[in-house]
């Protein structure tokens, strides 16, 4: 397959960075609802 | 509960969408005829592009609707945020992609096409805006400046797009040609069903990072919040403790 | 409302004594830095004039808001009664006539600097016009947006010269027309200007009311 190195890094950047961005927005959501005892499970809609 | 419940078949679908998006689109697909395996990366841009616009649109529409009297709420403000902030996420990997795949094709790593440069524009506009909200202050100004800025850029948007479409067109007739074969391969059969998948999946996967954004944004407000008036508490108790 | 600003401002010169030469030595600046054969910069000529008008445009916005956030002047302007719109138009219009005066000493810079003639002046003056009053409405409305806030220096170019990006660019492809260093239909872009003008100069219009009502 030719141009191997750009699609490598095409598509691995794309999905390293969805990947940990998914990762940090749920960590950091977890990490903050630890502070918020009485309302911890948020319904999707307000 | 509910909720829970959403997100979990939300996550699992556009996991198993995009790797079957990878799949299709690395191994299935065949190579376009003049940039051989380059043209991959359509599955991936065009799609990237696709979630990008529907990022902004989402910012743009919570925006009026915090703005309209009748609808008037927070809540639009914070959507309007967690929306931009993935818009802007896409719109960087809109570049970066864009840019790896004209370099295969073009051999330079960046060309003032129509398409890059209004969505590097965007992509700056956006970060503006995204500046704009972390500054801090009363929420209901903070909201609607927030919301007044979102609509000021989008109403610029369709401009810059024409305005840069016509700059290409009338200096680089011929090369313009060039681009719009190499951006638009032929797209037939599998390799056009890849792409709709490509769009699915990457849609997929925005609607399960903008809600679990917008809760953590809403989980951020809340401790604002909060943190607010355990301040105003504090300073009142200073006031009625600390004068003679 | 107009009259009011433009009369601080010609008490206080700041325009005359340091936007004007601020204009000037940013035309200097170019010619250093662009290659000395006049060749060059007679080609960049109408770009870089667009952009000194933008850099001192960035300049009038940030006067015309520093001095109503001094003393309260802004509650006293909400307070006043004065219809939101048009402070807006008034503000908007101050500007645009400073940015006027300085496109002028920038013409008149770019015409002796830079060596060139004049090819279609109704052009230039038309384009002139339109763009001042796109960067002057949409100017004013950022400017608004960020004023009061403690990083208005930074905040208000990151968020104010990406949406002009249009205006300079169809500006500068109008002049290069009339200048005869472009080719192209300078009136096709001259139209740009028109619909950018029009178009941030109702949305002012609409969104001045909304942001003035800021409790802070």
């Amino acid at each position: 397959m030719t141009h191997v190195g750009y699609l490598i890094a095409g598509y691995g950047a794309t999905f390293a960075v969805l990947a940990s961005y998914a990762a940090w927005i749920v960590s950091k959501k977890r990490a903050l609802a630890r502070e918020l005892p009485p309302e911890e499970r948020d319904p999707r809609w307000p | 509960m509910r909720s829970d419940v959403t997100t979990r078949v939300l996550g699992t679908l556009s996991i198993a969408a995009l790797a079957l998006l990878a799949v299709m689109a690395l191994v299935v697909t065949p190579a376009d005829v003049n940039q051989l395996d380059a043209v991959r990366l359509i599955y991936i841009h065009v799609p990237l592009a696709t979630v990008m616009y529907a990022a902004f649109g989402v910012t743009a529409v919570a925006s009026v609707l915090y703005l309209l009297p009748r609808t008037r709420a927070r809540k639009w403000d914070v959507l309007a945020g967690a929306a931009a902030e993935i818009g802007v996420v896409f719109t960087g990997l809109v570049l970066v992609t864009g840019s790896i795949w004209g370099r295969t094709t073009w051999g330079v790593w960046w060309t003032w096409d129509a398409r890059l440069t209004t969505t590097a524009v965007l992509f700056v506009l956006f970060l503006g805006y995204l500046a704009l909200r972390r500054v801090g202050g009363d929420p209901d100004a903070q909201a609607r400046r927030n919301s007044i800025a979102a609509l000021a850029a989008g109403i610029d948007l369709p401009i810059v797009h024409k305005s840069v479409e016509w700059w290409r067109t009338l200096h680089q007739k011929s090369s313009l040609l060039d681009e719009e074969t190499f951006l638009h391969p032929h797209i037939h059969g599998s390799m056009y069903w890849t792409v709709m998948l490509g769009i699915g999946a990457f849609l997929l996967l925005f609607a399960w990072l903008l809600i679990h954004r917008y809760r953590l944004a809403k989980f951020e407000e809340r401790i604002e919040d909060e943190d607010l008036e355990r301040a105003l508490a504090e300073r009142r108790a200073e006031a009625l403790t600390g004068s003679p | 409302m107009a009259g009011k600003d433009l009369r601080i401002e010609l008490r206080s010169r700041v325009a005359t004594n340091q936007v004007g030469p601020f204009a000037l030595l940013v035309l200097i600046l170019f010619a250093f830095a662009l290659d000395p054969d006049r060749g060059v910069l007679g080609q960049a000529a109408a770009g870089l004039f667009w952009v000194a008008v933008l850099f001192c445009a960035l300049l009038a916005i940030q006067r015309s808001f520093a001095v109503e956030s001094t003393d309260g002047a802004r509650d006293n302007l909400r307070l006043s009664g004065l219809d939101p719109a048009g402070i807006f138009l008034g503000k908007a219009a101050a500007v645009a006539a400073e940015l006027a005066a300085l496109e002028v000493i920038l013409g008149t810079g770019v015409v002796v600097l830079y060596n060139r003639s004049l090819h279609g002046p109704v052009l230039l003056v038309v384009t002139c016009v339109l763009a001042t009053i796109g960067l002057a409405a949409a100017g004013t409305l950022y400017g608004a947006l960020a004023a009061g806030l403690r990083v208005r220096e930074t905040l208000l170019p990151l968020l104010l010269l990406p949406v002009v990006a249009p205006v300079l660019l169809a500006a500068t492809r109008a002049s290069e027309a009339a200048l005869g260093t472009g080719s192209g239909d300078g009136w096709a872009w001259v139209r740009l200007l028109g619909v950018f003008a029009v178009i941030y100069v109702a949305f002012g219009v609409v969104a001045f009311g909304p942001l003035l009502e800021e409790s802070s």
